[in-house]
């Protein structure tokens, strides 16, 4: 059994605690140690809100061919980047070799 | 096209057939393989793009009420609410092996029977905008795991037809005309070989009918 868990700001994830996710509240600094703690404590999903993106770049990176843990940005109170769904098109970009969504 | 850098015998000559032939099949299965991942893939991103709008939405509501909340509560009562979470979520994986990428499939269980169980606090001290804002996220959770699971095997499918891609293609425009190229350079040379010896040997027949005649004289 995995569990799941949400990294961001405080802000923008406490509320997630109520519906049953671990929330782990890091700065811009600790982001990329605590999403590979994560990954490794057996959490199969780990969202991460925008602003922290460019920090957990190189976890994205590293669990990129691994089925989990997942990382997957979600948009926090402030400092969204529309990342989310510039990843989706980067998808087609990348299968398609053009961004045809 | 450079040709391969071979012995011209008969020997290479069926290896490099049987490889041509091997090549032509792979190209095939590949070629297949990628379309299928392909008309897959189509399917899932859109799914994926969807729901990551829908997600996206709902976030944003939710932080919208939890930013009410915040305002009209102080700070520690509003952590104090939050700090005890009922519910926990369990996720079960299970892969699906998809044209040879394994892509996860998510299920949830929840810690309690009632999974709107999610209220941790009582309501006596607490804002409504904060009931709001926790259902508000509780009601988008299954699309988010939904999400989690379609990115993921979006982003494996993607790097997978990548990479298919880029094998068919080395195939169709490499490997096969080489193969082609150096088959017909080693039977051409065969050729010609045979021809020559023929040639020497039709020489030699004269030179010796020649010396023939001439020792009759």
């Amino acid at each position: 059994m995995f569990k799941a868990a949400v990294v961001g700001d405080r802000e923008s994830i406490y509320g997630f605690a109520a519906v049953g996710l671990y929330v782990a509240e890091v700065t811009k600094e600790t982001a990329g140690e605590t999403v590979d703690k994560l990954a490794a404590g057996g959490y199969a999903v780990i969202y991460v809100t925008e602003n922290m993106a460019e920090a957990v770049r190189p976890q994205m990176e590293k669990y990129r061919s691994a089925s989990i843990p997942a990382i997957i940005l979600i948009p926090g109170v402030n400092g969204n980047t529309g990342e989310g769904v510039n990843s989706v098109h980067r998808f087609v970009e990348k299968a398609v070799g053009s961004d045809i969504l | 096209m450079a040709i391969l850098n071979v012995n011209a015998t008969r020997m290479e000559l069926t290896n490099l057939k049987r490889k041509l032939n091997t090549a032509r099949r792979g190209h095939k299965l590949l070629k297949d393989k990628r379309d299928e991942l392909m008309r897959q893939f189509l399917d899932a991103v859109r799914e994926n793009l969807d729901l990551r709008l829908k997600v996206e939405a709902a976030i944003k509501s939710a932080n919208t009420y939890m930013a009410v909340a915040g305002s009209v509560m102080q700070p520690q009562v509003l952590s104090t609410a939050l700090m005890l979470p009922k519910q926990e979520v369990r996720i079960d994986v299970t892969e699906k092996n998809v044209m040879s990428v394994m892509i996860p499939e998510f299920k949830t269980e929840y810690k309690t029977d009632n999974k709107d169980d999610i209220y941790s606090y009582g309501y006596a001290f607490t804002s409504g905008e904060l009931d709001g804002a926790v259902k508000a996220l509780s009601e988008v959770f299954p699309d988010m795991i939904r999400l989690a699971e379609r990115e993921k095997s979006c982003q494996l499918m993607a790097d997978e037809i990548e990479k298919t891609r880029r094998r068919v293609n080395a195939l169709e425009h490499v490997m096969i005309p080489r193969y082609e190229e150096t088959i017909r350079y080693i039977s051409m040379k065969l050729d010609e070989n045979e021809r020559s010896t023929t040639t020497r040997l039709m020489k030699i027949k004269d030179m010796m009918i020649e010396e023939n005649v001439k020792a009759k004289k």
